[in-house]
């Protein structure tokens, strides 16, 4: 039996909790009720928001009550099981040049590797994107080693740019705006994960990413063709099962 | 030459914005759109246009723009203000007029709102609406994430916002009466969705305390400051989805009610969430405003949004036709203005 809250947010939104911790079998649950709901197209759910830990559903009360909502949400439950979740998987060029590595010297000393280990540690798994938040198309990808686990800065930046690949804990992001942020810069992405002109996020939550070191020269020629809109990606390959 | 409002001064914070967009908050998308809708949809009413279109939303110290149209109709929903209507940028006095009403104005023509009292918010709507690109279905302005409205930004000097329709359609000019956009001081709320992260005590503080609306608040959040809030075990929890109204309690336990730019995620526990229907009410409450809240059921929020949703769709109703000045008024304006009252007074009562 599945363990989990449903939680009131207003007269609006509700939240299925399934636990208070970053975990991909939590990961896994919620995602899968997200996709599930998502395919199901109930009439009066707005939208549906997975994160780390939990489902928000936005729902419009006056054609679907809470009490049906969550009657269904109990139902698709009981078929939910292990969980499965259809994301797709990408090969993410970052360049880990120290002038775009702002952090790089401090990460490598707090964790007593050097500089040339921790892009290693950091370029060798498959991240997991848990959720999208806190700038559009921005992903919170995990798990960092956890050789490379530090708390964040103890003054946050005011500003660091656009594509700027940084560390936090277990996460991994890459900020598609230039923003305020108190992680670890550890790199540049040169790959638009937010495209202002389309409005389109490059990343949905369960997809995969690999991130692959690129020279700067590498850097400059897939930036350019960024910054004239002629750069394309394309995932590797479809990702079906639960998150392992 | 394409019609536009050209901004001469565009006052503390002016963005365009609608009903906002969702759908797209799994994307880190905030919704954004209008702080308070139902003056929104009265703005559009009385422009003629459909409830949800974009309009100028105007924060405590409206725009002077310029009419670079043949003519247009707009039309000023929201807080009171004193707008005048100049017949060029150097004029002085002008004809003044208040809110929550219609007017045709003419190319060369300027319009200053000026000072907003007895609310926060304005909508300045335009009749067809402003000729601005969708982004992921939403003309509203989301400044943070640089999307939407003009240029992603509040109006700056110097833009020209461009118009959909060149000339006003040949109609009267209406007002609304008796559309209630008071500011109150008690708001209703859902316990929830992190009531658990504070004791019985620390609910009932909240309930029975009066906050006041602080500097720093903004489209993201209201600030309140007053009876301070304390978590049962620390203010650090896993980030979970924000609905717009939950009310937040950081580190120092003084509350912040999240509002139309909010993110979408975040990690503060919330004690409570404004229910929707008092979501307009909110948005249109000055800094310095009291306020406190009032916890209701869920049942109960549903009942107010079906009695506001009522509201909205009476609005129409509410409009009125402003009596159209007859050619002998126009003159006894234009005399007014020069202290000649007594003698046209006359001269319109034989006529």
């Amino acid at each position: 039996m599945l363990d989990y809250r449903v939680l009131p947010a207003g007269d609006t939104a509700l939240v299925i909790e399934f636990g208070d911790r970053i975990d991909r079998e939590l990961s896994t649950l919620v995602l899968s009720l997200s996709q599930a709901l998502d395919a199901e197209r109930i009439e009066g759910i707005v939208e549906t928001v997975p994160t780390f830990r939990s489902l928000m559903v936005h729902y419009e009360p006056l054609v679907l009550s809470a009490s049906s909502l969550i009657a269904r949400i109990d139902a698709r439950m009981q078929k939910l099981g292990a969980g499965e979740i259809v994301g797709q998987v990408w090969h993410l060029p970052v360049c880990y040049d120290p002038r775009f590595a702002i952090d790089l010297d401090d990460v490598a000393k707090r964790t007593s590797l050097s500089t040339q280990q921790v892009v290693e540690r950091h370029s060798g798994p498959i991240y997991h994107v848990y959720m999208l938040g806190f700038l559009p198309g921005q992903a919170y990808m995990g798990e960092v080693a956890a050789e490379l686990a530090l708390d964040r800065l103890e003054t946050p930046r005011t500003k660091i740019p656009a594509g700027s690949l940084a560390i936090a804990s277990r996460m991994s992001c890459v900020f598609p705006l230039e923003t305020p942020c108190g992680w670890h810069v550890i790199g540049r992405c040169p790959v638009p994960l937010w495209d202002p002109v389309r409005s389109a996020a490059l990343l949905a939550p369960a997809d995969q990413v690999r991130f692959v070191p690129v020279s700067m020269r590498e850097y400059e020629t897939l930036a350019t063709r960024a910054s004239q809109g002629v750069l394309r990606i394309e995932p590797v390959s479809e990702f079906v099962g639960a998150v392992a | 030459m394409t019609p536009a409002l050209r901004i001469i001064s565009p006052g503390l914070s002016t963005t365009i914005q609608d009903v906002g967009r969702s759908g797209f908050q799994r994307l880190g998308v905030p919704v954004s759109g209008a702080l308070d809708p139902v003056a929104l949809h009265a703005a559009n009413a009385l422009a003629g246009n459909p409830g949800n279109t974009g309009a100028l939303e105007v924060l405590y110290v409206g725009p002077t723009f310029a009419v670079d149209a043949d003519d247009t109709r707009l039309s000023f929903a929201g807080a009171d203000a004193a707008i005048a209507i100049l017949a060029d940028p150097d004029a002085r006095g002008g004809e003044i007029i208040s809110t929550m009403r219609s007017v045709r104005v003419r190319r060369g023509q300027v319009i200053r709102v000026g000072s907003l009292k007895n609310g926060a918010t304005l909508y300045i709507a335009v009749e067809g609406g402003f000729s601005v690109e969708p982004a992921l279905g939403s003309v509203s302005t989301d400044s943070r994430c640089r999307m939407g409205g003009w240029q992603g930004r509040p109006l700056v000097e110097g833009d020209a916002i461009a118009l959909r329709h060149a000339t006003a359609t040949d109609r009267d000019e209406y007002r609304i009466d008796g559309l209630d956009l008071a500011t109150p001081c008690r708001f209703r709320a859902v316990l929830g969705p992190q009531s658990d992260n504070f004791s019985e005590e620390e609910i009932k503080r909240f309930f029975a305390g009066e906050y006041t609306v602080s500097a720093g608040s903004d489209r993201m959040g209201m600030r309140l400051a007053g009876q301070t809030i304390r978590h049962r075990c620390g203010f650090n929890i896993v980030s979970d989805a924000i609905a717009t109204g939950s009310i937040q309690v950081p580190g120092s336990g003084q509350p912040i009610v999240l509002l139309a730019d909010h993110q979408t995620t975040g990690g503060y526990p919330k004690i409570a969430t404004v229910i929707s229907a008092d979501l307009p009410a909110l948005g249109r409450l000055p800094i310095g405003s009291r306020v406190s809240f009032a916890p209701v059921t869920v049942e109960q929020a549903v009942a107010a949004r079906r009695e506001l949703s009522a509201t909205v769709s009476g609005i129409a109703g509410k409009m009125v036709r402003l009596a159209a000045p007859t050619a002998a008024a126009a003159v006894a304006a234009r005399l007014l203005e020069c202290n000649l009252i007594s003698g046209v007074q006359d001269a319109a009562a034989n006529a």
